[in-house]
């Protein structure tokens, strides 16, 4: 049922160690770091970066690999190889049938692309904030949490159960918090916003955290598994491969995908991700490319076969709808590192969008090469900010292109990427999902189709606002004249900063496609990008035993189609998908170039006053500044009304229950109180009156007692006498 | 012959003698001397009971020997402790030795 590894092949056993190798090293790298980094030359900034460094050779060596053996059904997983670690494992219990809970790795193509993904982005991260950190009064501090965070990610990614997931999600929320409030312990200048910042984005993810556990509660009571391949097959049995879907899967999953929100800083839980702006900015990149937000959308990406057509649907609407709010609010801030923080919410509602219309891999791509643009442009605004001397509004820089040569070009690059535009990376992963969504529109009939097709309008309006934003952005900071004294006098960051950078926009370009490659394919062509050709959309009917069974093992199912689809529905189903990426890619080159020329209008030429379509706008323009107001709402709504109803307890707590412990209190002390009257004149009363009487008794016998040896003498004698008297008499 | 009666009626009285010195002397000396004539009041009542006995024997008289030499050490004793009582309470009067009843 199985494939063996091929003769030959270099995946073995020992994968299983180099794999494990990637995220332990990071974690050996924390505890060094966290016990004696201190005492190390340089704070030890060395050992978590050349640790990352290792990681990443590796994870990037056995990627190559992966790429190498070209098989979509590629999947490494130590469950199927009989390794892996056993939980509340009965041995009376067969297999660990009962109860047992067996955990490990899993390596298919998507765990190995981000895998090395994370590996590389984490290293870079690292590599830039030995520069960016410099001087930092917890240099160390942060050093130790960074690789922490790494550790995290990447285990997670190679997780093959939803606890271990769950365990390093965990992790990841922690060090989410312990790096945003990182500056609220500064030795020098404490920053207080940071400590709020971090405190709102914990609590807010762990609202999602919360409805993740539910789900995984769920699932593990009706299934007994957490396994995602278990559970997969499990779910193709209970729902008749997805024709039936049980009101409580339904549920479970949109439950699990609550954890994404959170984590993934969806709407109506988006709010954390801007503040999480408060953390220095490689943080930032680290949570927007590598880590935090792209282990929600994994979650979302390796979940999508448990989710119900119902959850899907709230998947697609609430990401498509995420994409469109978060850019609206994105065009309307000043503050550098606010503008890249809706972006990525609004990227992230790209992905979850893009795997809720079934468009699983083109959301997963569009992880992979968000996170190298993104991190490429937050690095490349940690530059921008580090040269202008930690100035963060736009309307204060400006001209920087002359001074930040490097900084702004590759900041240029990514903003393409992120913007769209053809042959850069981000075009063939944003063009894949615009796709899916006009795909799941064409394929789905009348009826509810309407909904389906919210997603596609969505994201379409939203491309055009994206390019537009981010092409502000670079026209607010870069072109122009300086409009302040740090900006006139901003330098280039040293190459541990551009370094990074430069690697970032090279894959910005070329991560998409390496179209140096195969020039004639760069366009459309009939070769898919790498990744969408590695990774296929998962298929709940690929994951039926029987079905598996059927068609004769693991590498006859797969993408292929070859169970379910016959060959005429393969190809109608073709001609859709087909017609559904040519309009796409029309679509999605119009809204690129749309929203560039719009800015151009508006920030380069100066065809139209940005302030006076504000003015224009009124209340509405006012509304977006101010984020809808969602974080007064939320103040007034739920934070209020936890605080209220914490203080109805603390008084509940005050009147009643300690009414009612101070009235048992009291009781008891009257109850005590007689009992202690009892004591003392009853019990202490018989205990003196005997002790008095015997004293009294002994006075008055004292004076018997004359200590004169003589008058003793004559009490003998009198004695003598007395019993002398009694034995002659015979009285007795 | 002397009957028994004159010798016990001779012991008796040297033992009251005794007796009251004992109980009533103000110096100790004179308590120890009252302490003599009781024994020896004992002694002579041992001799004349031993003569008077039917069968032969000194029993009654080794006895009263024994008597004597005890008296003796008895005597070295309590003088030995009149004199450290002397040198505690400075005095040798027993009335005033009262720290018995403590």
């Amino acid at each position: 049922m199985l494939i063996p590894p091929a003769e030959g092949s270099p995946f073995g056993p020992a994968t299983y160690l180099w794999l494990l190798a990637v995220p332990l090293l990071p974690l050996a790298a924390w505890m060094l770091q966290a016990t004696i980094g201190r005492f190390l030359p340089r704070q030890g900034d060395w050992l978590p970066t050349g640790a990352m460094a290792v990681a990443a050779a590796i994870a990037i060596y056995w990627c190559v690999q992966v790429f190498r053996l070209h098989d979509p059904d590629f999947l490494l997983s130590t469950a199927r190889d009989g390794y892996g670690w056993r939980f509340l494992y009965s041995g009376q219990a067969p297999g660990g049938a009962l109860g047992g809970f067996s955990g490990g790795i899993l390596y298919d193509n998507l765990a190995a692309i981000l895998l090395a993904m994370v590996a590389l982005v984490s290293f870079l991260v690292h590599l830039f904030s030995v520069g960016y950190m410099h001087g930092d009064s917890r240099y160390n501090v942060f050093f130790s949490n960074l690789p922490l965070f790494t550790f995290a990610m990447l285990a997670l990614v190679l997780s093959d159960n939803l606890l271990f997931f769950f365990v390093f999600w965990e992790i990841m929320g922690l060090c989410s918090y312990l790096l945003i409030g990182h500056l609220a312990l500064d030795k020098k200048e404490p920053r207080m916003s940071a400590a709020w910042a971090s405190l709102k984005a914990f609590m807010t993810t762990r609202i999602g955290d919360v409805a993740l556990f539910l789900g995984m509660c769920a699932v593990w009571a009706k299934f007994g598994t957490l396994s995602f391949h278990e559970l997969y097959s499990r779910v193709a049995e209970v729902t008749d491969n997805g024709q039936s879907w049980p009101l409580w899967l339904t549920v479970a999953g949109l439950l699990m995908f609550g954890g994404s929100v959170g984590k993934s800083a969806q709407f109506p839980l988006h709010v954390w991700l801007p503040d999480a702006m408060e953390g220095p900015t490689p943080v930032s990149a680290m949570i927007h490319a590598a880590t935090m937000v792209a282990a929600g959308v994994y979650l979302a990406g390796r979940v999508i076969l448990l989710c119900s057509p119902d959850a899907q649907l709230v998947m697609a609407c609430v990401g498509g709808f995420t994409a469109l709010f978060a850019a609206t609010i994105g065009m309307a801030a000043f503050d550098i590192k606010k503008v890249l923080a809706y972006s990525t919410i609004s990227q992230l509602g790209y992905m979850i969008c893009a795997i809720g219309v079934g468009g699983v891999a083109a959301g997963l791509f569009h992880v992979i090469t968000h996170a190298f643009f993104k991190a490429c442009l937050f690095l490349g605004s940690g530059s921008v900010i580090h040269g202008c001397h930690h100035e963060q509004d736009m309307r204060h820089m400006g001209g920087l292109r002359r001074r930040m040569k490097i900084t702004y070009l590759t900041m240029l690059v990514s903003t393409l990427a992120i913007a769209g535009v053809p042959l850069f990376a981000g075009f063939y992963s944003k063009d894949a999902i615009i796709a899916a969504t006009l795909e799941k529109k064409m394929t789905l009939g009348a009826g509810d189709a309407w909904l389906w097709a919210l997603p596609f309008f969505f994201l379409i309006l939203s491309a055009v606002l994206t390019a537009f934003y981010m092409f502000r952005l670079i026209h607010m900071t870069f072109h122009g004249q300086a409009r302040s004294h740090h900006a006139e006098h901003a330098h280039e960051s040293p190459a541990s900063m551009t370094i990074p950078l430069i690697v970032l926009a090279a894959l910005a370009i070329f991560g998409g496609r390496f179209w140096p490659a195969d020039p004639a394919h760069a366009l459309s062509g009939g070769r898919e990008p790498w990744f969408l050709e590695l990774v296929h959309d998962p298929k709940l009917e690929n994951w039926n035993p029987q079905a598996i069974e059927a068609a004769g093992g693991w590498s006859q199912v797969g993408a292929r189609g070859a169970v379910a689809h016959d060959a005429g529905h393969a190809e109608e189903h073709g001609a859709v998908a087909h017609a559904a990426h040519s309009q796409a890619m029309l679509f999605s080159i119009l809204a690129a170039g749309l929203g560039i020329l719009l800015s151009y209008v508006v920030y380069q030429w100066r065809l139209i006053d940005p302030a006076r379509v504000a003015r224009a706008l009124g209340g509405f323009y006012t509304l977006v500044y101010n984020k809808y107001g969602f974080d007064e709402l939320y103040h007034a709504t739920v934070i209020r009304g936890t605080m209220l109803w914490s203080q109805f307890l603390s008084a509940f707590d005050a009147r009643v229950i300690d009414g009612i412990a101070n009235g048992i209190g009291r009781l008891m002390s009257r109850v005590a109180g007689f009992s202690a009257a009892y004591d003392r004149v009853v019990v202490d009363g018989a205990v003196n009156w005997l002790a008095e009487s015997t004293s009294a008794a002994g006075q008055s016998l004292r004076r018997v007692q004359t200590g004169r040896i003589q008058q003793y003498a004559y009490f003998t004698f009198a004695g003598a006498v007395v019993l002398a008297v009694i034995v002659l008499l015979d009285l007795f | 012959m002397i009957p028994l009666g004159a010798y016990l009626a001779v012991a008796a009285a040297l033992f009251l003698v005794g007796l009251v010195m004992v109980a009533s002397r103000r110096n100790l000396v004179y308590v120890l001397m009252g302490l003599e004539l009781i024994l020896n009041a004992a002694n002579l009542n041992l001799v004349a009971f031993d003569r008077f006995r039917p069968g032969a024997g000194v029993d009654g008289q080794i006895t009263a020997l024994f008597v004597i030499i005890l008296a003796a050490a008895e005597a070295a004793i309590a003088l030995a402790i009149v004199l450290n009582a002397f040198s505690l309470f400075e005095t040798i009067r027993p009335d005033e030795m009262d720290t018995m009843k403590d």
